[in-house]
């Protein structure tokens, strides 16, 4: 029931309006969101030249692709200072949010004890703790962390502790029936029941590791020797050099959605077996 | 009070059977102040395929929570009169749902059981694939539960429970959501390996036909407070089939069976049966 050969198979108006629909639906899914990029591409260079607006305010988008090139070394070397506190980050946040998620799921009071101290942590913005923890950490990079897994780590703990606590009765029952020890039952019920839930979680962590790294740097306002992206951006403001500060903020988004398209695949490949998420639509 | 023995023509398996377990005086109340089950007297010998029919809150699925020892009673004991004490590993459970993991493959869904045990894959896999196809799987082991209809997944499930060979095998309403024609053939299915294999079943149902076909002991039970209303000895011979199914004997028992049921519905005070 896979390919449809009109040649062979004889629609009925209807359903062959319907496969014209999917199929347009298809092409449209690519095309239309990439025509309208494209189309506001050329918007914003035919505003820059009808207006005559000077390139320190807004380059025009062949300025800011040669720039990229141009500067290819600098802002891709920060691109790996960010890129590394990032990745650091998720990881950090993946290992801390997992880990609480876990001991909360051991004891309800455990979990009722500390679960208000995450939520402060989280509700509290980034900006405002950071010059305390400038003043705590030395270290640069582990200021850049510390920032980064604290904006990261919660929905990861939150979404986890949700997965490991949303197991079907039935099914604890059972594994209570056939004996299972805690550490059986988390190994075979709770940790794989809470996979769907930890990838939600993943997922938006992913990007908000990167929010956290770079706005880490901003605050950190770290220059000059061993910077990430955000400092190119600071020092590029401070030097109306426009150009490479766009360059570089598409390098940030670029990196954005990276991340966010790998993580969703990883999700998808867990997932795609048995849960509804990643099912393809039958009906 | 009315239990036990409608002493009739005897000669049923359950006569001569040792006793496996006897519930004396069993009560169970919520602690929402609901009684769930009220000095409940029930015998289960070996062998037995013994069903609890009954309207919805009378207390069946709680009973057999008890049995389980998912459960402990407010009153009264569960005397377990087995030689040997005996365990959970004896005990075998089939829920309402398949209650599956979903992740997990068939093979690995029934292997679950001895895996828990501390028996690997390879030492499990004769006893999952014998269990298999047993419940006429062969072929899927590698299917996740998504991939098959309500009837396979149920006939997994029974797959699980039967692994560890257990000799209580508890069911509550296995069958109820699937459809008539796969039920019948689950029914035939399930009372071959019974007869195969003489464990002892505990099976909990609201379906009249259900339990007289299968079972060789009706128990029907009252709702508020759930209650053993009334045994029945259901005397027909084993091998069942197709043709008992249709049989004017059959039909005897199920009315026979459903006036005790009626009587049994009557009986709660102020009853209005919501058949949900």
């Amino acid at each position: 029931m896979t390919a449809i050969d009109e040649g062979v198979l004889k629609l009925d108006p209807e359903e062959a309006r319907r496969v014209r629909q999917e199929r347009l639906e298809r092409i449209g899914r690519w095309v239309l969101p990439l025509a309208i990029m494209i189309l506001a591409i050329w918007s914003w260079d035919r505003i820059c030249v009808w207006n005559a607006i000077p390139q320190y305010i807004l380059p025009r988008p062949g300025v800011v692709l040669s720039t990229l090139y141009i500067d290819a070394g600098l802002l891709f070397s920060s691109l790996l200072v960010t890129l590394r506190i990032t990745f650091l980050s998720l990881l950090l946040a993946v290992v801390g949010g997992v880990g609480l998620a876990v001991l909360f799921a051991q004891s309800k009071w455990v979990e009722m004890s500390f679960f208000p101290f995450a939520i402060v942590l989280q509700v509290t913005p980034i900006v405002a703790i950071f010059p305390l923890i400038n003043i705590y950490v030395d270290n640069q990079t582990t200021k850049l962390l510390l920032c980064a897994w604290i904006v990261a780590f919660f929905p990861i703990l939150s979404n986890t502790t949700l997965g490991l606590n949303s197991v079907d009765r039935n099914l604890r029952d059972m594994f209570k029936l056939n004996g299972a020890t805690r550490w059986q039952q988390l190994r075979y019920l709770r940790l794989p029941a809470a996979m769907p839930y930890f990838l939600g979680g993943l997922k938006i962590a992913g990007g908000l590791s990167l929010i956290g790294a770079v706005v880490a740097e901003f605050v950190a306002g770290a220059t000059g020797q061993s910077s990430g992206l955000a400092s190119r951006i600071i020092e590029a403001g401070y030097r109306l050099n426009a150009p490479r500060l766009f360059a570089a903020l598409f390098l940030i988004s670029l990196t954005g959605i990276l991340i966010f398209l790998v993580l969703s695949l990883i999700s998808h490949l867990i997932l795609r077996r048995w849960h509804e998420s990643a099912l393809k639509q039958e009906r | 009070m009315m239990r036990e023995k409608v002493a009739q023509a005897p000669a049923s398996v359950s006569d001569v059977a040792p006793t496996l377990l006897a519930l004396r005086g069993v009560g169970k109340v919520f602690s929402n102040g609901v009684t769930a089950l009220s000095d409940v007297n029930l015998t289960i010998r070996e062998g037995d395929f013994l069903s609890l029919l009954g309207p919805s809150g009378c207390g069946k699925s709680t009973a057999l929570r008890l049995i389980a020892g998912l459960s402990t009673p407010t009153s009264g004991v569960l005397d377990w009169r087995a030689e040997g004490s005996l365990d959970r590993s004896n005990i075998g459970f089939v829920f309402q749902e398949p209650t599956l993991l979903p992740w997990a493959s068939v093979f690995d869904n029934v292997w679950l059981p001895l895996r828990l045990k501390g028996v690997s894959r390879a030492k499990a896999a004769p006893a999952v694939m014998e269990m298999l196809a047993r419940v006429h799987l062969t072929g899927v082991e590698d299917a996740v539960p998504r991939e098959l209809s309500g009837g396979m997944k149920m006939r997994v499930s029974i797959a699980r429970a039967m692994v560890t060979k257990p000799r209580v095998l508890l069911m509550d309403e296995p069958f109820a959501a699937l459809d008539e024609i796969t039920r019948f053939k689950l029914n035939n299915d399930l009372l071959e390996l019974w007869q195969d294999e003489r464990f002892t079943v505990v099976f909990v149902t609201h379906s009249v036909f259900e339990s007289v076909f299968l079972s060789n002991r009706v128990v029907v039970m009252a709702a508020r407070p759930g209650r053993v209303f009334d045994e029945l000895a259901i005397e027909a011979s084993y091998p069942r089939d197709e043709a008992f199914r249709t049989s004017p004997d059959y039909a005897a028992l199920c009315r026979q069976t459903s006036d005790v049921l009626v009587n049994a519905i009557k009986s709660t005070a102020g009853a209005h049966h919501d058949g949900h």
